[in-house]
């Protein structure tokens, strides 16, 4: 399945500023997984070293926060669109 | 605390008629709506990017009380954004400044200065006087405390927060919706998020921002409308786009959930992982070298190479005559250029990232390595004051 990943500002540096990036993928995990081996770069602003999706970054499938679905096994389906939001706190 | 003006409340004076007449004239407003706003209490937390446009129009749209809390004083840097202060209040106390703004434009308005840093230890007192807390601060253990205390409170919690080009605000009211640990349960280790100092901020993007506070605020007290509670707004300012994301409330919430493990204010601090200097918590175990040292060796001709780690858009505002600009993150990819048996010297504008650039060639065997204590914002201070800061 295609689905768009929506990159927020902060991370865009690290996907040669692109704000959406496709993958195939057939779940969460998968497309985000993708997405850090093509954007090297991006791998460690999402994924902790133990490699766990970190804690202040928060992805929607849609609108709706994947901790409420079926976190990273939750499916995606063709044209679906993923957020990543990380926390941020300037003011 | 200082008060600045003592406004009676039970109703409008003719004056006041005429200065609210463009809200009187709305019925979703109104003459109630408007001696609503009269008898609110708002206290907003820092008079920085997001305080300056929240607290000008909160006061503009005649809030009775408006407490601020702020302990900082007004410098260059602050004014490409804080529109509250001008240049001639560079050296004043941001309340001081904000103060005499706001009570140009609305002397009607009680201004209730805090001059103080919001703490585990004052945080409730400050807040029970209050209805609504506006969090308009810059750092997460100060936004976990203010939610925190909200919570425990029951007051709502207006939030917004920027980074370069990226806005957030929500409503977080826990008796009626989620809180801030629902949406973010643990903030981010120290070092890996920039804050704006580091990484800048577009001096619109707080205007933005900190306007939908506002209006979030005057709709919590006239009642109008549908609040952000339970809704995150995402704006992104380079593609001018609005998203709107569903916030849940989390029943394993630590302070809003079922079982809340947090009953009372904790060290923020340490729940952030933050501890003593910013700069020494990083820097452990780093070879530093003092700017003036530096100086010395180049005068003396002694063999060495000077690294800078920065940006390149960095390095054409100004830069050390001789340095090398290898950017932080070509760091790996570049070190073969570096010779292990020549003096390195590392710097960056404040001593941060050239202190990882440091530690990461400590690890892949240079030896002869040091950071530069205090960036280039040092080596102006210390050894050549032509260099301009940022």
């Amino acid at each position: 399945m295609a689905v768009k990943i929506m990159i927020p500002t902060p991370l865009r540096q690290y996907v040669g500023k692109q704000d959406q990036v496709e993958v195939e993928a057939r779940t969460v995990a998968e497309a985000l997984s993708n997405l850090a081996s093509e954007y090297t770069e991006l791998r460690r602003h999402l994924y902790n070293p133990e490699g766990k999706l970190r804690s202040f970054v928060n992805i929607y499938l849609g609108d709706e926060d994947i901790r409420f679905l079926q976190k990273e096994q939750t499916p995606v389906n063709e044209n679906d669109v993923l957020s990543i939001v990380p926390s941020i706190a300037g003011g | 605390m200082t008060t600045a003006t003592l406004a009676p409340s039970s109703e409008l004076s003719k004056d006041e008629i005429l200065r609210y007449s463009r809200h009187l004239i709305m019925p979703e407003v109104g003459m109630e709506g408007q001696l609503k706003l009269k008898r609110a209490k708002v206290l907003c937390i820092g008079a920085g990017g997001l305080g300056s446009p929240l607290t000008l129009y909160l006061a503009a749209a005649g809030v009775g009380r408006l407490g601020i809390v702020d302990f900082d004083v007004v410098d260059f840097t602050n004014l490409q954004r804080q529109v509250i202060h001008g240049t001639a209040d560079v050296g004043k106390s941001k309340l001081a400044s904000a103060q005499e703004s706001l009570r140009d434009i609305n002397p009607n308005v009680e201004v209730v200065s805090y001059e103080t840093r919001l703490t585990s230890q004052n945080a409730l007192q400050l807040f029970v006087d209050f209805d609504i807390v506006v969090d308009g601060t810059d750092n997460f253990p100060t936004r976990y405390l203010v939610n925190d205390a909200c919570v425990l409170l029951g007051k709502p919690n207006v939030y917004g927060s920027i980074f370069r080009f990226e806005g957030q605000a929500s409503v977080f009211h826990a008796r009626q919706g989620p809180c801030y640990r629902c949406l973010y349960p643990e903030p981010p280790p120290p070092g890996l998020v920039p804050s704006c100092a580091e990484g800048g901020v577009l001096g619109v993007l707080p205007g933005i921002v900190g306007c939908i506070q506002a209006m979030e605020t005057i709709k919590l007290i006239i009642g109008q409308g549908q609040p952000l509670i339970g809704r995150l707004l995402v704006f992104d300012a380079l593609g001018v786009k609005f998203r709107e994301l569903k916030l849940r409330k989390d029943p394993d919430c630590p302070v809003c959930g079922t079982h809340p493990a947090i009953t009372r204010l904790i060290d923020y601090e340490q729940f952030c992982g933050i501890r003593g200097e910013e700069h020494t918590s990083v820097m452990a175990g780093i070879p530093e070298i003092n700017p003036r040292e530096v100086k010395r060796m180049m005068d003396e001709k002694q063999p060495f190479v000077l690294i800078d780690v920065r940006e390149a858009h960095e390095f054409q505002i100004c830069r050390i005559p001789g340095s090398t600009l290898i950017p932080l993150g070509e760091v790996p990819k570049r070190m073969h250029e570096l010779d292990s048996a020549t003096e390195i010297v590392v710097h960056c504008r404040s001593g941060q990232r050239s202190g990882r650039a440091v530690e990461f060639l400590m690890k892949a065997g240079f030896h002869k390595i040091h950071n530069l204590k205090g960036g280039i914002l040092a080596w102006s201070d210390q050894v050549d004051p032509s260099v301009p800061k940022y």
